[in-house]
């Protein structure tokens, strides 16, 4: 991209010390990703990283389909942090682009109405006879990654580039709306033009893609699509998205949100089966990829531990453009060589060279 | 790719509802425009609707429908004007001098044969 | 009684209050910080509402001009009653002070969804006067466009980017420009992506009028969300259609952002002299809005142009007389009430 005005946005991350909390969606979807996040920072950036089995869901979801008071939810807020405080951490890196909005907004909200901290902590120490201290920083765990991407191109053992024609791959970053939008000063980059996937993209070798609806949201939008009669207009918003995108046949899609991942992959699906649109390249849906999935990849993580056989859209066509070497036999393997069997062929894994169990059972 | 018809998803892609104004028809609207230059002096005062009889009554707007027609949206124009009693109130009170009835033939007779 | 009154600033207002100083027999001096006189009009091509070329202004000006000493290259860091100190610390004395230190043009990048310096073919109204002057407009590929948005308010009326003034001027040079762009390029589309219409000046409604009805040029109400550059270099753009109720999506060769007036930085410094005070807007507020609306609340200070609020270049000028008169006052009452 020309210009860098979103360079002068940046944000405050903390360099180590981190308590991790995890996204509902991304463990449920893509949880190899979460997995290879804290190895990531712990085995390849030596990094602190802590977490506690006891915390929960931040309870965003039922906070934006309007089930969760906003009592209940600074509460919950409130609690993790003191778990983060039990566990002997000050920052807290969060998993999940909505809750790292919830966290913020509930920071913001005692800063501007203390009167509200008050209450929750009187909510908290009657509820779990908890206290809790505010963290230092709160960063999305795209903003620890982003803030080591140089220590990980340096490591890497992958480089975004068409390992045939050493071109760069063309690669659509997208952003949840919750990481910027809300608190623009909150993102690095600023909300018009943020940089957090971007840097990733251009230090390890890829070339990232505006087209012109880059901005636009998913369409999760929570109530939207949690309603089954409301998904038309959720899912009308992917469209948008990948029919604008398509036109310049990227190479995959990386989103820095577990809901974004989960629809531009699963919509794909969806779309190809209702009205036989499919956006990639020769007859293949556009891969979409986590940026733990791609800093794993680029730091020579294997595909199949990275769990990349959840994805609805097939991963094989990328991973021969990067010129990976991976074992597609292994594909339904799950841990210790369990064969976890097989999903039914859907349009957008269609023509896929590596389905060896469709070919064989 | 072929398409199974028959799976019952329970909904359906929404359409847009932006006025796409690359994927519109400008010949009409142009057509009207040559016609009745003045048209396009329109400041949106709402004179017209204030004081029109079939407005009062039915949901009938001219200043949204002529609109909607120089946008490249015609679908009903033809129809909706159809409502218009012709009495040739608007054409007093607009303070553009716009000759609304003309407007109102002209679309018409232009969109008659869209 | 003859006096020295230092006029800050050369642009159309400072050079009018020079030289109705020397008209009356005193000694103008006109401290200008760039490398010539002239001000924001060296950048315009015509003025509206009559197409008048703005070197034909710019020269008549000038021509009144001898015998005024002008110091460029200097920039005033304090004002007060009687002297002004300059950046590179020289301390001037004078009888009176006028300030006519102008405008800034709003930075159009602040903007960031419009993509301004990021996308080929996205220009501001300052680019187009540019192009005008240099006698080629077209392009970034140098091709003619055939379809032109143009976005007015863009800085102006907006607390996003701390505007919330109205700039005034930016209305009818959207218009002024439509119709140059109409007239340049007669079988292009023109579209004009307007807030409000506010035609302030004589002549300005009849202009706006005649770009309607002679330019065909079309008048959308609803400001511009957001642009992106498609694969072919050009802008895509979304609004509402205001008059409509429904969202508006189209694709242009080129966008241009009619950018406003804001409060030019240099008046920040003068905000902390005495009986100087600046409007929430950043531009200098003056002692009152109708019978002293040249004065500052200090004796023998005065104000002219667009140091105060956005006005046009015939109403800066007007104040460049109002304040050297009110000047004049001053210095010939033994500078008593008579400047107030």
């Amino acid at each position: 991209m020309k210009g860098a005005s979103w360079k002068e946005y940046q944000k405050d991350i903390a360099d180590d010390g981190y308590f991790y909390v995890r996204s509902c969606i991304r463990q449920n979807f893509f949880p190899g990703s979460e997995k290879a996040f804290l190895s990531i920072l712990r085995n390849d950036l030596g990094k602190d990283i802590g977490e506690d089995l006891k915390h929960t869901s931040c309870t965003g979801i039922g906070y934006h389909t309007d089930i969760v008071p906003l009592e209940t939810i600074m509460t919950v807020v409130a609690r993790q942090f003191a778990l983060m405080g039990e566990a002997g951490y000050e920052n807290l890196t969060s998993s999940c682009i909505t809750s790292f909005g919830i966290y913020t907004e509930m920071l913001e909200t005692w800063h501007e109405f203390p009167e509200t901290e008050e209450r929750t902590r009187e909510y908290l120490y009657k509820a779990t006879g908890r206290e809790f201290k505010k963290p230092k920083n709160v960063a999305h765990t795209s903003d620890v990654i982003y803030k080591h991407r140089e220590e990980i191109a340096a490591k890497s053992k992958v480089r975004l580039v068409n390992a045939m024609t050493g071109e760069p791959l063309q690669v659509v970053e997208h952003i949840g709306c919750h990481y910027a939008k809300l608190f623009p000063k909150k993102g690095v980059g600023g909300s018009e033009f943020p940089y957090v996937l971007a840097g990733m993209i251009e230090s390890w070798g890829g070339q990232v893609l505006d087209y012109p609806e880059r901005r636009h949201c998913c369409g999760f939008g929570f109530r939207n699509y949690l309603v089954q009669a409301n998904r038309g207009f959720s899912i009308a918003n992917s469209q948008k998205k990948l029919e604008s995108m398509s036109r310049y046949r990227p190479d995959f899609i990386v989103t820095n949100c577990p809901g974004c991942a989960m629809f531009l992959d699963k919509w794909q699906y969806t779309i190809a089966e209702m009205e036989g649109s499919i956006y990639g390249q020769d007859g293949k849906g556009i891969p979409v990829l986590t940026y733990e999935e791609m800093a794993g990849l680029v730091l020579g993580y294997d595909p199949w531990a990275l769990g990349m056989q959840m994805h609805q859209v097939a991963v094989e066509p990328l991973l021969d453009k990067l010129g990976i070497d991976y074992d597609p036999a292994a594909k339904y393997l799950g841990r210790n060589g369990k064969y976890m069997g097989v999903p039914d062929q859907g349009a957008v894994n269609m023509n896929c060279t590596s389905q060896p169990y469709m070919r064989t059972l | 790719m072929p398409v199974d018809r028959s799976i019952n998803w329970g909904y359906s892609i929404s359409r847009p509802r932006a006025i796409d104004m690359d994927a519109n028809d400008h010949d009409a609207a142009s057509q009207l425009l040559r016609s009745l230059p003045e048209l396009q002096a329109c400041i949106a005062c709402g004179c017209c609707v204030a004081t029109c009889t079939a407005g009062n009554l039915t949901p009938f707007n001219f200043r949204k429908v002529h609109t909607l027609v120089r946008r490249g949206e015609y679908k009903g124009a033809y129809d909706e004007l159809n409502k218009c009693m012709l009495c040739g109130k608007c054409r007093l009170c607009c303070p553009r001098g716009i000759n609304t009835r003309g407007v109102v033939m002209a679309i018409k007779r232009i969109l008659g044969e869209y | 009684m003859s006096g020295k009154v230092i006029v800050i600033g050369g642009g159309v207002a400072g050079m009018q209050a020079a030289a109705t100083l020397l008209g009356m027999g005193h000694r103008p001096v006109i401290l200008e910080k760039n490398t010539r006189i002239g001000g924001k009009l060296n950048d315009w091509h015509r003025l509206f509402p009559s197409l008048t070329p703005a070197t034909e202004v710019l020269e008549q000006l000038k021509s009144r001009l001898d015998g005024v000493e002008v110091l460029t290259g200097t920039e005033v860091q304090a004002v007060g009653s009687g002297e002004v100190t300059t950046t590179d610390g020289r301390r001037l004395e004078a009888d009176a002070v006028i300030i006519a230190s102008g405008f800034e043009v709003f930075p159009a990048e602040l903007k960031e969804e419009y993509g301004y310096t990021l996308y080929d073919n996205v220009y501001t109204t300052v680019d187009i006067e540019r192009m005008f002057n240099e006698g080629r407009v077209c392009l970034a590929n140098g091709a003619a466009p055939r379809s032109i948005a143009f976005l007015h308010c863009v800085g102006s009326r907006d607390e996003k980017v701390s505007q919330r003034h109205c700039s005034r001027v930016c209305c009818i040079t959207g218009v002024k420009q439509a119709m140059e762009m109409k007239g340049l390029f007669p079988d292009a589309e023109v579209y004009n992506f307007y807030m409000d219409i506010r035609m302030f000046g004589p002549g300005y409604e009849e202009m706006y009028r005649e770009a309607q009805e002679k330019y065909n040029i079309h008048f959308i109400r609803g400001r511009i969300s957001e642009a992106g550059e498609t694969q072919d270099r050009r802008v895509q753009i979304k609004a509402e259609d205001t008059l409509i109720g429904r969202p508006l999506k189209m694709t242009v060769d080129m966008l241009v952002l009619i950018v406003g007036m804001q409060a030019a930085r240099s008046n920040v410094p003068f905000a902390g002299c005495e009986g100087i005070r600046l409007r929430p807007s950043g531009f200098l507020e003056p002692a009152d809005s109708f019978c002293s609306n040249v004065c500052s609340g200090t004796p023998g200070v005065f104000y002219a142009g667009t140091a105060t609020a956005p006005k046009n270049v015939g109403e800066s000028i007007n104040e460049g007389t109002a304040a050297a008169v009110k000047a004049a006052g001053y210095i010939e009452s033994g500078k008593g009430d008579a400047g107030r």
